[in-house]
């Protein structure tokens, strides 16, 4: 859509010293405002439960790590199973698609051979399909082929252009694991979770929080990793973030 | 999911040179193979069996009976459930968008000021949008606005005593919305994109001419903005209207209390996986592809009408 969009020069520098204070007042209280609930999991995964109510404060004044020990093994089946899962999950994804996408992007960009346009164009309009119109016949079909409580359908390539996003999105992807991981030994993280939730996660909240916060770990590393590249992809081509 | 929208301008499949051999043709469909296997074996075909299934009762165990229209007729007739589901939906979808746009057109434009530290500032918007669709986010916002949660402490800070906003029908879904609106940052990086193409030359020309700020921002920022916002408004509508986890997580899977969080998406699932009513909600994915389709035809028919592309 737009070349060298996130370039940092100024664009419109017309605005006196006072008005820029102003701006930078604003923007750190919403900075402040949005990230504050993430810091506060943070801190929350830190203190003991009797602290977590009533302390909105973001530095905890009991530290400990129990609640990372404790949300650890809180199920039957321990959050390293789910790590593991969720990475598996994530790389064959990742795999799947730079093969499939850039092998259709060659045979797009550098091939020319009859029926292009057409294959083009339906491949743009399948991305606008919601997936839950494919997604019983899809799952019926994984079903008879005894594909359910494994991790194929999950790293069924998909059409996304980038790496990381896959990753990323896969990691994220609460749907279709919901759907297709009935036995707790191949749940990913986000189920993982979503079970931590309904056994203990309401007398246990800092275990809880200590999970989540985990969870969100690798996706803080990648965020650091490849931030250029995450926002100019969104910049040049509007990819969902 | 890819919910990627290559910008429709895209030159890469125009413009080709004239004959193409038989040997690049086969070298076309064989690096082509592992999308078109994908694309019939997993797009088109699924969604030709879905559409036969919604003219059909089917639970897994016995062989779907055919009922004719039976399922489409309960959709539009006899299902409050489906109402209710329809209502929480568009109710969604006509607060969070909006609202989530106009922040991130203001930040976006906030940002485009000259500031120092736009970097930073962008990237701590933008972290939200990464990370929000994960079930640990869900699990914050439930604890954010249960009764005894973070947003009533500080309320109670300022002598406001807070209701669970959670546990609350009429106002669980607006939790939701803000966890939307919570996540504007790639709209915003995008309208931040836009703004940078507008060019300066024409915003000194209209001050010489004595125009205010917010007749600049009428006259000239937002209507060569329309691409931009077009683009964001249906990306994000489309989006808006397939939002799951966060209901899912926030009402334990009941699209509760009393329906309030009831996302389309949610009772579909319902439906199909704990009722296995797979006919019915195949029905339902189909009305759901066609309220999409039907959005989607409507915003590019408008768009000759407020969309300028000439810049």
């Amino acid at each position: 859509m737009v070349d060298l969009a996130t370039s940092d020069e100024i664009p419109h520098p017309r605005n006196g010293r006072g008005r820029a204070l102003i701006y930078h007042v604003v923007l750190c209280l919403a900075s402040i405002a949005m990230l504050y609930p993430l810091l506060w999991m943070l801190a929350s995964s830190f203190k003991p439960d009797s602290d977590i109510f009533g302390d909105a404060s973001l530095w905890p004044r009991h530290f400990s790590l129990d609640a990372y020990w404790r949300g650890w093994s809180g199920l039957q089946v321990t959050f390293g199973r789910f790590f593991l899962n969720s990475l598996v999950v994530s790389l064959c994804s990742v795999v799947g698609n730079v093969m499939s996408c850039s092998l259709a992007a060659y045979a797009f960009a550098r091939l020319k051979f009859r029926g292009q346009k057409f294959w083009f164009a339906l491949m743009l309009g399948t991305l606008m399909l919601p997936y839950h119109v494919t997604l019983i016949p899809q799952y019926i079909l994984f079903l008879n082929l005894d594909w359910v409580d494994t991790f194929l359908p999950l790293s069924v390539p998909a059409l996304a252009t980038a790496a990381v996003f896959t990753f990323i999105w896969t990691w994220d992807d609460f749907f279709g694991p919901l759907i297709y991981l009935n036995d707790m030994n191949s749940y990913t993280v986000q189920l993982g979770l979503r079970s931590f939730v309904d056994s203990t996660g309401k007398s246990d909240w800092s275990g809880l929080f200590a999970m989540s916060t985990l969870t969100l770990l690798p996706l803080f590393v990648l965020f650091l990793l490849f931030q250029r590249l995450l926002i100019d992809g969104i910049a040049t081509t509007g990819m969902k973030g | 999911m890819a919910d990627t929208l290559i910008d429709a301008a895209t030159p890469v499949a125009a413009a080709r040179a004239p004959e193409s051999s038989w040997r690049d043709c086969a070298a076309g469909y064989l690096f082509l193979a592992p999308w078109l296997i994908g694309f019939f074996g997993l797009t088109l075909g699924p969604a030709l069996v879905s559409l036969y299934l919604s003219f059909t009762d089917y639970d897994l165990l016995s062989n779907p009976r055919w009922v004719g229209a039976a399922n489409y007729v309960r959709i539009a007739t006899s299902d409050p459930k489906f109402s209710a589901a329809m209502h929480v939906t568009f109710l969604y979808v006509a607060l969070a968008v909006p609202l989530k746009l106009t922040f991130a057109l203001l930040v976006a434009m906030i940002l485009n000021r000259g500031l120092r530290g736009l970097p930073l500032y962008r990237a701590i918007f933008y972290l939200p949008s990464l990370i929000g669709a994960s079930v640990a986010i869900s699990v914050l916002w439930r604890q954010l606005f249960a009764g005894d949660g973070l947003l009533n402490q500080a309320l109670k800070l300022v002598g406001i005593h807070g209701p669970s906003w959670i546990s609350n029908p009429d106002t669980a879904l607006y939790t939701l919305v803000a966890l939307s609106v919570w996540q504007f940052g790639s709209p915003m990086i995008i309208f931040l994109a836009g703004l940078r193409q507008i060019p300066k030359d024409v915003y000194e020309a209209a001050e010489i001419d004595g125009a205010s700020r917010s007749q600049q921002f009428w006259r000239i920022t937002l209507p060569l903005l329309t691409p931009v916002v077009f683009f964001n408004v249906v990306v994000q509508t489309i989006d808006a209207f397939k939002a799951f986890t966060p209901a899912f997580i926030i009402s334990g899977g009941t699209g509760g209390p009393i329906d309030a969080t009831l996302f389309y998406t949610l009772y579909l699932y319902q439906e199909a996986f704990a009722y296995f009513r797979m006919g019915y909600a195949s029905a339902l994915a189909w009305v759901l592809v066609v309220i999409i389709a039907a959005f989607t035809a409507l915003s590019f028919l408008s768009s000759r009408y407020w969309v300028h592309y000439d810049g």
